[in-house]
């Protein structure tokens, strides 16, 4: 167990989550991705931007180094000649500048009197224009994590950027549908001081984000950067961690990963290590592989790459040493020498002989190298100039770890590990976006919106717990699951009984996810069919799961379609009272008897199960047996 | 620039009053809290009352000035520095090739410092970070003058006529003219006309984005450029702009041909009645219309004098006559370009005033606001009467060419000229500005 008090972590949060507003941030393209759609395809290339304040910013030269080509593909539905960046962007979206200052107000935040947007450069590709717009809508206010209040920063109001469809070697694939949808970003002080606490103030601000009843819900709509720190360590950002739960595990492995870094500092400072120790003398050693029984390795050579190799002075057993499982010194270098050199990976000394090569080769490797017992040697096997990128950054990266930490940005994973990305961006980065005026922000606009404030999710728990006699269960996992504001749309829509309708949008679906099948795919507009059909008694509730089953299985078609291709259309009124009366006869003697009607009601439901609601079948078959006994 | 770019009213006294400028670090203390940041200039269309300063954090934020809020100053400003990095070696062997530059986005900067737009990059500026092109040719540059392209006159197309015949004469093997891309079209006209048949590739280019950003086309439009100064088997003024939205093609137009056909997007120029005469992809320049002047061929001709009396019209339904006698005696107009419908048509209620200026000796000319295709003024009877009052049919020229062409042949022939030796100049084809032959488009 880590003491992260003792290790003085500090964690500062930015929650990004997309804005439910009809239209971008700044054209008049719908946020919703359009399916279908006339898909037009174009070539761009990026160049840096020299900064006017004299200064290069280190991010910049990163992707600068690694230009690629992009092909962006816009899908007219929702992209138009401002995403293409084809056009001067449109005036600020004053829905989403609406919503943000919202989210400020319930925040306690200040909003600043004139809005700018601003330029922040980002030449990776997914932004067309080279920048990504973005302004400060307020600033200060707080959340409550627990016990602990944590100040909020900044509240920023930003574009999207678009999606990546495929990275290859020389070029980059870009869908510009999510490009400038209205992203507001929440940034807290950097005072959160454990993984639970992190989580309680990401779900906070998640919480408040909500209670605006603007935001988009779903997968990719949230995505949640961390900067951590420990004493001693570094500022380490790490971007896109996607789900709530995930936050704890990715602060526990930057904080395990910081103090192996430093272990490993320490232990290179003792073992006396000086950068000027660390030279750049690359060595081919090719020909050392030239019968070489590795399979990578041979595969490559005939692809006509080459090998070479640097010796780390003093290095060895310090790649593989693993003190927490999967984080190791010689990950990080990988990583370095994969994001600068655009090579598949490196080998070292630490790790062999394996992948196929021999002990021999090592050693003829070291002598090459002129290595002693405790220097380590790092291996590239690809072009000559790709090499050099690689085993340069792999220098830098091994100079670095003599000092300690290196500040940088990093990418989470799904496991909650993270992955170097590049340097982190200076402040040089920021431009103002001449082609849009500031936008005052009135106090006589900020004191009406702050008179109707929305109801917070608690309230809103309160009340519907209240209004339509549920569990206070059921509610927190209605708002829990975001579909809150679905089922009281459908609720009052349809006037459909609502627990079926909490049942379904919680229980159903949480157990179909469970089952594999993709009911977060799923439209709403699905679901409201779903009821309105329910209710007109086309089909019976305890139908609905397999209806939702198959609709996910077959995207597109409608309620009515799994209906049908289920066979669980009810059949009609008159044709159930025969049956029923027909059943009444053939029962005659038991008219009278208490038990007919449940002996009758699994007969029925043996026949309508699914087809017809339960309930409705009793009442039916109730009436049919008062009238059977009225005519004696 | 002003010390307090774009500051006015109360904001501007406050200002004043502390002492501070554009660039120096400041404290503002309002009712709402303190914020400190470098001052920055302030937009002249925004409202007043405002002040702006750069956070630490890099973003903008305005402050309003209102009752009780303070400034003060804590640092003054750091010098701004644009630091291009230094402009790579040159390779002897290269060909030498002139950039020449006369303003527009293509050699514009925002300060980004102040926020204010700053005056025109230096054609050097763009070289450093381009540096692309010294692997091209052999640059020189300069920057002739500094112009928003719609303030452009014809005594500038003269500026830059002589320019580049002084570059010619002086042995350059091409010469590039970075220029605003709103009248682009007309320039090259007009230079096609005044350096008819040149030795060597003029090159007109322009940038829809402006140089600043990350995604801006100037770099790919100017490396074209060069690459088609230098490197062209014909000696021609040419339009050098992206073919499509992508960066891959630039397509190299015909001067006396090209229009600009979108406000803001890169492929906004399309050449009209023509094929591009090349296109520069990354295999290079591909020629797509073998005729042309040849690189160093020996029948250049410069002339470089145009008369502006001469005006373009568009005709609309209802549009009164008279407005042509009216623009004649106030503005001394020597000659009229119409716009007319369709094949080459205006209101016949136009044909007792075009005779009438046809017989004081003014030239009317007939081009088509349908853009593609060549007028035919003798399908309808319309027609016949207008050609008959003197209005001369220009065939599938370009509205806008024709206009240029007018002023140049006008300055061309004097002030005495008669109108027969107008109309000759106007319908025989100099430089290709007209074509006998017409071809299918959108294929
Ligand atoms: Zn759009």
């Amino acid at each position: 167990m880590i003491d992260y008090k003792a290790v003085g972590l500090k964690v500062g949060l930015e929650v990004h989550r997309q804005l439910d507003t009809s239209k971008k941030l700044f054209c008049d393209c719908p946020t919703e991705a359009v399916e279908g759609g006339k898909v037009v395809e174009f070539r761009r290339y990026l160049r840096e931007a020299q900064s006017e304040l004299g200064t290069v910013d280190p991010a910049a030269i990163f992707e600068a180094k690694k230009r690629k080509e992009i092909i962006y593909q816009a899908n007219t539905g929702n992209v138009c000649l401002v995403e293409m960046d084809e056009e001067p962007p449109h005036p600020i979206n004053r829905e989403a500048v609406e919503v943000a200052l919202i989210a400020s107000l319930l925040m306690n935040a200040t909003p600043v009197d004139e809005v700018h947007v601003m330029r922040k450069i980002v030449i990776d590709g997914s932004n067309t224009t080279g920048f990504q717009r973005t302004c400060i809508i307020a600033v200060g206010g707080s959340v409550r994590a627990g016990e602990k209040e944590i100040p909020i920063q900044t509240i920023t109001l930003e574009e999207d950027a678009a999606r990546i469809v495929e990275a290859r070697r020389r070029e980059a694939v870009y869908d510009l549908s999510r490009l400038g949808v209205p992203l507001i970003e929440i940034s807290t002080a950097p005072v959160i001081q454990s993984p639970e606490e992190a989580v309680k103030a990401a779900k906070a601000i998640g919480d408040i984000l909500r209670a605006t009843g603007k935001v988009k819900r779903g997968l990719g709509t949230v995505r949640q950067d961390l900067n951590i720190s420990i004493s001693g360590g570094a500022l380490t950002e790490i971007k896109g961690v996607q789900e709530l739960e995930l936050i704890a595990k990715v602060v526990e492995n930057e904080v395990k990963r910081q103090l192996h870094l430093l272990d490993i500092a320490e232990e290179l400072r003792r073992r006396g290590v000086r950068e000027s120790d660390l030279v750049f003398s690359p060595v081919d050693v090719t020909e050392v592989f030239r019968n070489t029984g590795s399979k990578v390795v041979k595969r490559k050579l005939a692809e006509s790459a080459r090998v070479f190799a640097l010796r780390l002075p003093r290095f060895a057993g310090l790649l593989s040493l693993e003190k927490w499982p999967g984080i190791r010194l010689g990950a990080e270098l990988a990583a370095h020498a994969k994001a600068w050199g655009d090579v598949e990976g490196i080998f070292h000394t630490d790790e062999l002989p394996a992948y196929g090569i021999s002990a021999e080769e090592v050693e003829e490797i070291r002598k090459a190298l002129e290595c002693g017992a405790d220097d380590a040697a790092v291996l590239v096997v690809s072009d000559e100039h790709s090499a050099m990128d690689a085993l340069k950054a792999v220098l830098e990266r091994a100079k670095e770890a003599i000092r300690g930490v290196p500040e940088e940005t990093r990418a989470a994973r799904p496991d909650g590990t993270t992955t170097y990305m590049r340097p982190r961006p200076g402040a040089a980065r920021m431009y103002p976006e001449t082609d849009i005026p500031p936008m005052t922000i009135t106090q006589e606009y900020i004191e009406s919106l702050r008179s109707r404030l929305p109801p917070t999710l608690e309230e809103t728990a309160k009340r519907l717990q209240q209004k339509y006699n549920l569990s206070k269960q059921l509610v927190q996992q209605l708002i829990d699951q975001e579909v809150n504001d679905v089922f009281e749309r459908i609720v009052e829509k349809y006037g459909v009984q609502p627990s079926v309708v909490a049942a379904t949008l919680t229980e159903t679906l949480t157990s179909l996810r469970r089952e594999g099948v993709a009911v977060d795919e799923l439209p709403t507009s699905l679901f409201e069919e779903l009821f309105q059909l329910l209710k007109e008694g086309v089909f019976a509730k305890e139908a609905i799961r397999d209806i939702l089953a198959w609709a996910a299985a077959n995207r597109g078609r409608s309620v009515m379609d799994a209906v049908n291709a289920l066979n669980v259309r009810a059949p009609p009124r008159e044709e159930l009272e025969k049956a029923i009366d027909e059943l009444i006869a053939k029962n005659q003697e038991m008219l009278n008897d208490k038990k007919i009607v449940s002996r009758l009601m699994g007969d029925l439901m043996k026949v309508y199960r699914g087809r017809v609601d339960g309930a409705v079948l009793n009442r039916l078959l109730m009436e049919r047996i008062e009238a059977a006994r009225a005519r004696g | 620039m002003s010390q307090l770019q774009g500051y006015s009213g109360k904001a501007k006294q406050l200002l004043e009053r502390a002492g501070v400028k554009i660039g120096d670090e400041i404290r503002v203390v309002s009712g709402k809290g303190e914020m400190r940041g470098i001052l920055m200039a302030r937009y002249e269309l925004a409202e007043p009352d405002y002040i702006v300063i750069k956070l630490r954090n890099g973003y903008n934020v305005g402050i309003r000035v209102a009752d009780g809020v303070k400034v003060e100053k804590i640092a003054d400003a750091e010098a701004p520095a644009f630091r291009p990095p230094p402009p790579p070696a040159m390779k002897p062997n290269l060909p030498r090739v002139a950039i020449v530059s006369t303003g527009g986005t293509i050699a514009s900067r925002v300060d980004y410092r102040t926020g204010g737009v700053r005056a025109a990059l230096s054609a050097a500026d763009l070289l450093s970070i381009v540096p692309e092109l010294a692997d091209i040719a052999q640059i020189s540059a300069e920057i002739l003058f500094s112009v928003y392209s719609e303030n452009l006159t014809i005594s500038h197309w003269r500026a830059m006529a002589e320019k580049v015949n002084d570059l010619i004469r002086s042995g350059e093997d091409g010469v590039v003219i970075a220029h605003g891309t709103d009248t682009m079209g007309y320039t090259a006209a007009a230079l096609s006309f005044a350096l008819q048949n040149p030795p060597i590739p003029v090159v007109l280019v322009g940038a829809q984005r402006s140089s600043d950003r990350p995604s801006s086309d100037a770099a790919t439009n100017l490396i074209a450029a060069v690459d088609t100064a230098a490197n062209a088997p014909f000696g021609e003024v040419v339009v050098c702009m992206h073919k499509w939205h992508s960066d891959d093609t630039i397509a190299i137009h015909r001067g006396v041909r090209v229009v600009k056909l979108h406000t803001s997007s890169r492929d906004a120029f399309k050449s009209i009645n023509a094929e591009p005469l090349a296109f520069r992809t990354k295999a290079g320049l591909v020629i797509n219309d073998n005729r042309f002047n040849k690189r160093g061929s020996d029948n250049y001709q410069f002339s470089p004098t145009f008369d502006d009396r001469a005006m373009l019209v568009k005709f609309y339904p209802g549009m009164p006559p008279e407005t042509l006698q009216i623009l004649r005696e106030k503005l001394r107009i020597r000659g009229f370009i119409l716009e007319g419908t369709g094949l080459g048509h205006v209101s016949s209620s136009f044909i007792p005033v075009a005779r009438q200026l046809v017989e004081e000796g003014v030239f009317i000319g007939m081009t088509s606001q349908c853009k593609f295709g060549r007028v035919n003024m003798y399908v309808y009877d319309n027609g016949r009467d207008l050609m008959r009052a003197g209005i001369t049919p220009l065939d599938d020229m370009l509205a806008e060419t024709a206009l240029v062409k007018l002023m140049w042949s006008l300055g061309k022939l004097g002030e005495n000229a008669d109108r027969e030796a107008v109309a000759e100049l106007m319908t025989r084809n100099l430089v290709g500005e007209m074509n006998n032959r017409s071809m299918p488009t959108g294929w």
